[in-house]
């Protein structure tokens, strides 16, 4: 069969081929990308790589060698204009056609614009790709004093970069804690301290008015009337789903393209994988859109698989991991729809787990500075051992006694 | 650059070189070394980039943080008194030469 052509160079894009030539597939094949960048690693670009001195190829997956022996054509640069059911073929934007037999979309995220007055201005920074990274990287050395907008995990990460690199940081929040949508109070409660241990000026539950280029800097208008002047300004609000070219080739979408438990589009011949998916895993009632490095992975392996006509229903547990100062928090499961909660461990920077309980069973567990907790509720979420919330709570209790049995 | 031999399951050894501040797990990633998955990227969460160290090696490494000693717990091939993350060996020129095995799979 073939050719198959995969839209999107990024993780789930490079897993899809990666998987598709593990999986006996010899036909043609393309990974076309809208950066200039060989397939690479986000979840630095908040991290370490913000932080200066590591160079762009520490963050490829691959040598650009890998890609010749895989036989996969790696198109950079490459923007796709709109795919042809029709005429099985995908529109490349210099007007080249290439046809298809099977066809990935793995077209990732974007950032969600600061809907404010001044929300465009050149000192407005955001992070999702490389080159952001880069732009941001190099804003950050020049700044004395930055402003946050967004408590989730991306603003959070970039503002405990900058504070490690001397700012003055201010992070604004819109809701009431941070990192509200994922986390229990408890847990935003612990983060917010830590952050404020550190320095950073959190304002919760505060809106932005506008951003003015007052120059040399900019001034952040809250709601309320408070005026942050500053030198830069990140805002890390959340992402869009890139689903247009899906939408304009008439697939499914809502908020995300939306795909089967086997990765498939409303069109069967069309798979999608990764942050641009509103996806069902068997592991849930409900469908899911999830940015993650799991999920990327994962649902890659399952849209190859279908591709290569050997369907294997998705049902990976989700994982994904936050680093903010020395504290690494790791997710395990997803925490929607729980009914109650118990700490292993008190809750310091030491370490200790949160384990989420729906109904008696064990949902979710999130770990900080406890990665062998992590890993462990891992293995008992995937395997859906039962767990109580009085063996959970006591440290004594050696929970690996449970898989064992 | 430091030199570094990756020996797989199947004994089949390769050397590569890998420039100073990078990780082990980096070099042989950028390498196309066969057997290190790396699904974190590096983070030391996700036991993916396991190695066992030549005995003769094991010593000579920064010692285990607490991090990478709970997750040596789960990794897919049972640890070994020499097991390490590659994503928490940083490369020195102290380490050319070094030997490291590969386990059979990562996850």
């Amino acid at each position: 069969m073939g050719p198959i052509v995969i839209v999107g160079a990024g993780q789930a894009g490079l897993q899809v081929a990666e998987s598709l030539r593990k999986g006996g597939y010899e036909g043609a094949l393309t990974l076309a990308g809208e950066e200039r960048h060989p397939p690479y690693q986000r979840p630095p670009l908040s991290k370490k790589y913000l932080a200066g001195d590591f160079a762009d190829e520490r963050l490829y997956f691959r040598p650009l060698a890998h890609y010749a022996k895989l036989d996969v054509a790696l198109a950079l640069a490459t923007r796709v204009a709109a795919i042809d059911r029709a005429g099985s073929r995908v529109l490349l934007a210099d007007g080249t056609a290439l046809p298809y037999e099977g066809l990935a979309l793995t077209t990732g995220a974007r950032v969600r614009p600061l809907p404010v007055p001044g929300g465009d201005l050149p000192g407005v920074c955001y992070l999702r790709g490389l080159d952001d990274a880069q732009r941001l990287q190099a804003r950050l050395a020049a700044a004395r004093r930055v402003v946050v907008i967004g408590g989730g995990f991306i603003g959070l990460e970039v503002a405990a970069t900058a504070r490690a690199q001397g700012c003055e940081v201010h992070v604004v929040e819109a809701l009431e804690r941070l990192m509200a949508r994922v986390m229990p109070p408890l847990l935003s409660e612990f983060f917010a301290n830590l952050h404020r241990a550190r320095g950073v000026e959190l304002h919760l539950a505060t809106g932005v008015d506008a951003i003015v280029d007052t120059s040399p800097g900019l001034t952040v208008r809250l709601a309320g009337g408070a005026a942050l002047p500053t030198d830069l300004v990140v805002a890390g609000i959340g992402v869009l789903p890139n689903q247009e070219l899906a939408q304009a080739a008439g697939l499914d979408c809502a908020h995300g393209i939306v795909v089967d438990e086997f990765a498939r589009t409303s069109d069967p011949r069309i798979v999608a994988a990764g942050d641009c998916t509103l996806h069902r895993n068997l592991r849930y009632a409900r469908p899911h859109r999830l940015e993650s490095v799991q999920n990327a992975v994962d649902q890659a392996k399952v849209a190859a698989a279908t591709l290569l006509g050997k369907p294997q229903a998705y049902a990976d547990l989700p994982w994904f991991w936050s680093d903010q100062y020395e504290v690494k928090l790791q997710m395990a499961g997803l925490s929607d729809g729980h009914d109650g909660y118990v700490l292993r461990g008190a809750p310091d920077p030491a370490g200790f787990s949160v384990f989420y309980f729906a109904a008696g069973r064990l949902v979710a567990v999130h770990s900080l500075n406890k990665p062998g907790d992590h890993m462990l509720a891992r293995r008992l979420l995937a395997s859906e051992t039962p767990v109580t919330p009085a063996q959970a709570a006591d440290v004594s209790f050696d929970l690996k006694t449970l898989l064992a049995a | 650059m430091p030199k570094v031999t990756f020996i797989d399951a199947k004994d089949a050894s390769r050397t590569i070189n890998i420039p100073v501040g990078w990780s082990l797990m980096e070099g042989a990633v950028q390498n196309d070394v066969a057997g290190i998955l790396a699904e974190c990227g590096g983070g030391c969460a996700c036991a993916t980039c396991h190695v066992i160290v030549a005995p003769e090696w094991a010593e000579r490494l920064p010692a285990r943080s607490p991090a990478e000693n709970d997750l040596l717990e789960c990794t897919a091939v049972a640890r070994t008194a020499t097991s390490r993350l590659s994503c928490q060996i940083p490369i020195s020129e102290a380490l050319d030469g070094l030997v490291v095995r590969l386990p059979e799979r990562q996850t």
